[in-house]
């Protein structure tokens, strides 16, 4: 236990420290939301009806643009062949990795939102509603991504590969993710049903990406 | 016979050499009798003579799916068995199973022109079966990203199981939700739906598609070989002259 916080406190430092990248992210969530008005026009009637795809979807690519890091800079120092070999299974040291990852990119972007939902023109109801489902979505982007970049990691093919890899993995969070903010904010139907699915991807790809990155890694390196 | 003795890639080779023809053959009778009956078929009473296009709209739609699912038992043999052929079957079947995918897409839209009075709806069904698409890809380009086949091998089967998780959800797409596309009628509880008339050609038809597959798998597994062994004879040549 003490291995895998240690990892997760090491993770979060590098991530936040001088080169760790993980505010480029927010920074990068809010230039791609600042460039949907100049692409749509500045009408805010259409936007308060877009806000929460466009939200979602500046999350999406804000957090595959930093998977890549999830592991590459730990495979070039020589520390992801200790992990591999380490004493702690591999899985967990995933899940401890992804966790980390996490609460280093994508919490941020969920902070960010309120900010983004007043410049498009939303509601508080509609901006707590985007919040929670990315809230309840961006775990899952991370999860699964971490398979992609495990794999594009074993492969020493990062960029493009892994955003092909991961991008059919995440439309069905991003669905979900957009039904359920959509439902909060003009109905008709039940918010509960689209988030309790999207709660439910999260919790499969908690299982599914530890694992599956795992194996890649174990397959993979050499 | 079993599976461990087709490891040997002469031994398959051989022996697929054999039972190309007869399943080619087979492949042909099956089509040309399925197309037949497909046009003898009568009208719907609804739909008129574009019901005609399920003949050929359904089993690709099976295809695409059972494609998978075959590349998810090589992906199981690649890292579980490590049978050797596995990952030249995974490889080879990729781009069939891309190919029956996007014919379903494509005879699926051009069925739902005049029937739903749109090509594209994204409704679940089709918006999964798009997904597959995909991931059927990005599967490809996997493959042509890495120059060394069983390091590829690894990676693509892996990638392969977890977009299996897919299959259920494009199975059940249609009874979970409430969409545009028509429910399962063959292949669900208490029998099929389809009147005679429209079921008969339809089974030719997919038994004729699926032996399609495997005329087109084992071939493509054939050229996967030899391409290897043409590619490890020429490394041995350019070293020999080298030294």
């Amino acid at each position: 236990m003490t291995a895998l916080a240690a990892l997760i406190r090491r993770d979060i430092k590098i991530a936040l420290r001088v080169g760790g990248g993980a505010l480029i992210g927010v920074l990068f969530f809010l230039t791609v939301t600042v460039l949907m008005p100049f692409a749509i026009g500045p009408d805010l009637p259409l936007l308060t009806r877009l806000g929460p795809a466009i939200l979602w979807l500046g999350a999406l690519l804000a957090s595959l643009l930093t998977l890549d890091r999830l592991f590459t800079a730990d495979h070039e120092d020589g520390s992801l062949d200790l992990i591999v070999m380490g004493r702690t299974p591999l899985e967990l040291a995933c899940a401890a990795k992804a966790l980390a990852h996490w609460l280093a990119a994508g919490l941020p972007l969920i902070v960010a939102t309120p900010v983004l939902g007043l410049m498009l023109n939303l509601d508080a109801t509609a901006t707590s509603a985007v919040a929670l489902t990315l809230l309840a979505g961006t775990p899952a982007l991370t999860f699964t991504g971490m398979i992609g970049a495990a794999l594009a990691v074993t492969l020493h093919r990062g960029g493009l590969l892994l955003a092909v890899l991961v991008l059919p993995l995440s439309i069905p969070v991003l669905i979900f993710g957009v039904a359920a903010s959509q439902a909060a904010i003009t109905g008709p139907l039940a918010f509960g049903t689209p988030f309790s699915i999207l709660c439910a991807l999260s919790l499969v790809s908690f299982v599914v990406g530890p694992v599956a990155a795992a194996a890649s890694l174990r397959h993979g390196l050499d | 016979m079993t599976l461990i003795d087709l490891a040997n890639p002469t031994k398959f080779l051989s022996l697929t050499a054999r039972m190309l023809p007869w399943l080619a053959g087979a492949t042909a009778i099956l089509l040309l009798v399925g197309f037949y009956q497909a046009a003898m078929a009568p009208d719907d009473y609804q739909q008129g003579a574009t019901v005609k296009i399920m003949f050929v709209h359904v089993p690709n739609a099976w295809l695409a799916m059972f494609v998978w699912g075959v590349m998810t038992l090589a992906a199981l043999g690649t890292l579980v068995w490590r049978h050797p052929l596995a990952d030249v079957a995974a490889k080879a079947a990729a781009p069939i199973g891309a190919a029956f995918t996007f014919l379903a897409l494509v005879t699926g839209s051009l069925w739902g022109r005049p029937m739903w009075g749109t090509y594209w709806e994204w409704d679940a069904r089709l918006t999964s079966v798009l997904i597959l698409f995909l991931m059927y890809l990005g599967l490809m380009a996997l493959w042509r990203a890495v120059d060394d086949p069983s390091r590829a091998a690894r990676a693509a089967a892996i990638l392969t199981l977890v977009g299996a998780l897919n299959l259920p959800i494009i199975k059940f797409s249609v009874d979970w939700w409430n969409t545009l596309h028509q429910p399962a009628s063959v292949m669900r509880i208490g029998g099929p739906s389809l009147d005679r008339a429209f079921l008969i050609p339809l089974l030719v038809m997919a038994i004729g598609f699926t032996l399609l597959f495997v005329t087109l798998h084992l071939a493509a597994m054939r050229n996967e070989i030899l391409r290897r062994r043409v590619r490890s004879l020429q490394m041995m040549q350019a070293s020999q002259q080298a030294a």
